[in-house]
C-alpha cells in the first residue's frame, strides 16, 4: 500500500516537471534553442507573480489573469529582441547567450529582492488532501497541479494539430527557410512560440511557487529537472515530456523513501540509466 | 618572389614568444619582487587560465561545449584530500593521481554523455557534475555535506612555514599553467589537432575525410578531464577546504571560465589569455559591487556572443593579421600570405575571411 502511495505521489511531482519542461520543449521544438535560462525564467515569473499579488491584492490564481499576458509580452520581446540574433551562427551563440541571460536574471532578482525565500499563498486549498480506500491522502493541490498539466499539453497538441498556426508552427520547425518561401514570418512565429513557451512557463512558475519555497537561486535545478523530463521523453513529443516528468517523479519519491536525502540523485540517475539504454527518449519525435 | 612557401611562424609570433618567456621568467621571480597579495593573484590567474585553455580546446576545438567541467575539479580535488588524509599518501603523489583518477573517470562519463548531441551535450554534463556534488555529499567517508579539510601535518608536506609554502604553491601553479599550456599547443599542431580543427569546422565533411570523429573526441574529452582533475587538487591544496558546493560549483569552475574564453575568443590559442586578463581587470575593479558586477559580466558576454562571436582576440587578429601562437599553416609568397581566393588550404583558423594584402 505504502508503495501505491509513493507511486501515485511521484506521478502528481512528474505533473509539474512536465509543466516545467513545456517552455524548453517548445523552444526546442520550433526554433532548435536550448535555453540555458529556462530555469531562471521560471524563478523570475515566480516573482513576477509575487509583485502582481502584493500590488493587487489577488489570489495567485486569480492573478494569472496579470501573469500570463505579462510573461506572454516579455517571451516574445525576448525572441524578438534578442533570442532571433543568436540562431544563424551554429551551437555556441544560443547557449552562450541564455548562458548570459540565466547569470543576467540570477543577479537582477538577488539585487531586487535579496537571497530570501519568499512563496505565494493560496489558503486552506494548499494543504486539503482527498483519501482514497486504502487511507491514502492525495493532496487536492498536487492534483489540480496534475490536472493542468494534462491540460496544457491537449491543448497544445490542439493548437499544433488543428489550427493555422499550429501548421505555421510545424512548418518552420520542419525547415524555416522553406516555410519563409511559402510567406511565413519566421522571425515573428519564433517570437509568438517563445511568448506561448513564457506563458506556460509562467503557469507551471505560479504553481511551483504555491507548492515550494523559490529564491533567486532556485533555477538552474529547475531547468534540469526540465531537461531531464524532456529528454526521457523523446524530443519534441510533449506527451513523452509529460511521461518523462512522471518517470521523474516517480524516481525521486522512490528515492526519497529510501532516505530523504537520495530524492535528487534518484531522478538523476534515473535519467541516466534511461539515457544509456533509449539514448533518444521513450517516445521520440523530432529528429535535431 | 613568386614561389609559394608554407609557413607557421610569423615575425610577430617569433618575437612575441621571447617577450612571453621573458614574462614567464618574470613571473617565476615574483616571489623576490612582489608580496603575498601579488603571489596569490598570480596563482589564481595561472589556474583559471589552465582551466580556460581546457574548456577552450574542448568546446572551441573538438566542439563538445560542456558545462561540467566542475565534476572534473570536484573530483580531482576529493581524490586528492581523500588519498592525503584518508590513505596518508604524501601530497606530491597524491597530486600525480588526482589527475588520472577524473580521466578515468571521465572514461564511462563520456560514453553517457556522448549520446547527447549539441545543447543536450551541454546540459547533460551538467547533470552529470550534479550527480557527482550529490554523490560526495551523501559519503561519509568524504565528510558527506560538510566536506574535508587537510590538515596541518599534510600542509607541512609541502613546507613547514607559511612563506615557503605560499612560494611553493604560487610556482606550482604557475608550472602546471606552463604546462598545460604546452600540451594545448602540442595537441593543437599535431596531426590530432588538425583533425580537431577539421571536426570544429564541419563534422560530417572531416569523417568523410578519414578523421575518427568519436575516438578524437573521446581522447580530447579525457585528456581535459584528466588535466582539469590536476588543476583541481591544486586549486583545493592552496583553498586547504572542500566542500562539494565549492568542489563542484558550476559559476567558480565552469561559467567564469566561458566568460574568460568567449570575451576572449573562442577556438584560438590567444583567446583564454585575453580573456583571463579581462576577467580578472574587471573582478578587481568591480567586484565590490556584488551582483550588479555579475550583471555586467552576463552583459558583457551576451553583447561578445552576438556582436562580436570572435571575441576580443577575433577582433584583434581579423584587424591586423596577427598570429602570436601559429598553429594553422599559411601559404606565403615571399612576406605575404596568400589570400583564400588563391588557395582553397589557407582558409583561418578562426573561418572568417581575413584581411590580407595581395601583391
Amino acid at each position: 500500500m505504502e508503495w501505491i502511495n509513493i507511486l501515485v505521489q511521484g506521478c502528481l511531482l512528474g505533473g509539474l516537471y512536465g509543466l516545467f519542461a513545456i517552455g524548453l520543449s517548445l523552444s526546442f521544438g520550433i526554433m532548435r534553442l536550448v535555453n540555458i535560462a529556462h530555469g531562471d525564467l521560471i524563478v523570475l515569473s515566480a516573482y513576477v507573480a509575487l509583485i502582481v499579488v502584493e500590488f493587487t491584492g489577488l489570489d495567485p490564481i486569480s492573478g494569472l489573469l496579470v501573469i500570463l499576458p505579462t510573461m506572454f509580452l516579455f517571451g516574445y520581446a525576448l525572441q524578438r529582441g534578442l533570442l532571433n540574433f543568436t540562431l544563424e551562427g551554429g551551437l555556441l551563440p544560443p547557449l552562450l547567450v541564455t548562458f548570459g541571460i540565466s547569470v543576467i536574471i540570477q543577479n537582477g532578482l538577488l539585487l531586487g529582492f535579496g537571497a530570501y525565500t519568499h512563496r505565494l499563498k493560496l489558503g486552506a486549498i494548499e494543504t486539503q488532501s482527498i483519501v482514497f480506500p486504502g487511507d491514502m491522502a492525495v493532496g487536492v493541490f498536487p492534483l489540480i497541479t496534475f490536472g493542468v498539466a494534462v491540460l496544457s499539453i491537449g491543448g497544445l497538441q490542439l493548437l499544433f494539430y488543428k489550427t493555422t498556426l499550429g501548421r505555421a508552427f510545424r512548418a518552420v520547425s520542419d525547415d524555416a527557410d522553406t516555410a519563409e518561401l511559402l510567406g511565413i514570418n519566421k522571425r515573428h512565429l519564433f517570437a509568438l512560440a517563445m511568448a506561448i513557451a513564457m506563458a506556460f512557463t509562467a503557469l507551471a512558475a505560479v504553481l511551483f511557487a504555491i507548492r515550494t519555497n523559490f529564491d533567486p537561486g532556485a533555477g538552474p535545478i529547475r531547468l534540469i529537472l526540465a531537461f531531464e523530463a524532456v529528454i526521457i521523453g523523446g524530443l519534441g513529443n510533449m506527451w513523452g515530456t509529460l511521461v518523462g516528468g512522471i518517470v521523474l517523479g516517480i524516481a525521486q519519491a522512490v528515492g526519497a523513501a529510501l532516505s530523504p536525502t537520495w530524492q535528487i540523485l534518484a531522478g538523476h540517475l534515473a535519467f541516466i540509466v534511461i539515457l544509456i539504454i533509449r539514448p533518444s527518449g521513450l517516445f521520440p519525435r523530432t529528429r535535431d | 618572389m613568386s614561389q609559394v612557401q608554407v609557413e607557421r611562424g610569423t615575425r610577430a609570433s617569433r618575437i612575441f614568444s621571447v617577450a612571453a618567456i621573458a614574462v614567464l621568467l618574470g613571473l617565476v621571480a615574483l616571489p623576490w619582487w612582489g608580496g603575498p597579495g601579488d603571489m596569490r593573484l598570480v596563482a589564481e590567474m595561472s589556474y583559471y587560465l589552465a582551466l580556460a585553455m581546457l574548456w577552450n580546446l574542448l568546446a572551441g576545438y573538438a566542439g563538445l561545449v560542456s558545462v561540467g567541467q566542475q565534476a572534473f575539479v570536484g573530483l580531482g580535488a576529493y581524490a586528492f584530500f581523500y588519498l592525503t588524509s584518508a590513505l596518508g599518501v604524501h601530497v606530491y603523489g597524491a597530486m600525480a593521481l588526482a589527475g588520472p583518477f577524473a580521466g578515468i573517470i571521465s572514461i564511462p562519463v563520456a560514453f553517457a554523455v556522448f549520446r547527447l548531441r549539441g545543447h543536450y551535450f551541454a546540459i547533460g554534463t551538467w547533470v552529470v557534475a550534479e550527480i557527482f556534488s550529490l554523490g560526495a555529499s551523501l559519503i561519509e567517508e568524504l565528510g558527506a555535506g560538510s566536506g574535508m579539510s587537510l590538515t596541518p601535518a599534510i600542509v607541512h608536506q609541502v613546507s613547514a612555514n607559511r612563506d615557503g609554502r605560499e612560494t611553493i604553491e604560487y610556482w606550482m601553479s604557475l608550472g602546471i599553467c606552463a604546462v598545460i599550456f604546452a600540451v594545448v599547443y602540442v595537441i593543437l599542431r599535431s596531426r590530432q589537432g588538425l583533425a580537431l580543427t577539421a571536426i570544429r569546422d564541419s563534422e560530417p565533411a572531416s569523417g568523410s575525410l578519414g578523421v575518427n570523429v568519436f575516438r578524437t573526441k573521446l581522447f580530447i574529452y579525457v585528456a581535459t578531464a584528466t588535466c582539469t582533475g590536476m588543476v583541481g587538487s591544486l586549486i583545493f591544496l592552496q583553498k586547504l577546504r572542500l566542500s562539494p558546493e565549492a568542489g563542484f560549483s558550476v559559476n567558480d569552475w565552469t561559467v567564469v571560465v566561458i566568460f574568460m574564453v568567449v570575451v576572449g575568443g573562442i577556438g584560438t590559442i590567444e583567446g583564454p589569455i585575453i580573456g583571463m586578463l579581462i576577467y580578472i581587470l574587471l573582478r578587481e575593479l568591480f567586484s565590490d559591487f556584488g551582483s550588479l558586477y555579475l550583471i555586467l559580466m552576463g552583459v558583457i558576454a551576451v553583447a561578445i556572443m552576438l556582436k562580436a562571436p570572435g571575441g576580443v582576440w577575433g577582433l584583434i587578429s581579423a584587424r591586423y593579421d596577427l598570429h602570436l601562437f601559429p598553429v594553422s599553416r599559411r601559404l606565403m609568397r615571399g612576406d605575404t600570405a596568400v589570400t583564400p581566393d588563391q588557395s582553397e588550404n589557407s582558409r583561418n583558423l578562426n573561418s572568417r575571411p581575413t584581411k590580407h594584402t595581395v601583391q
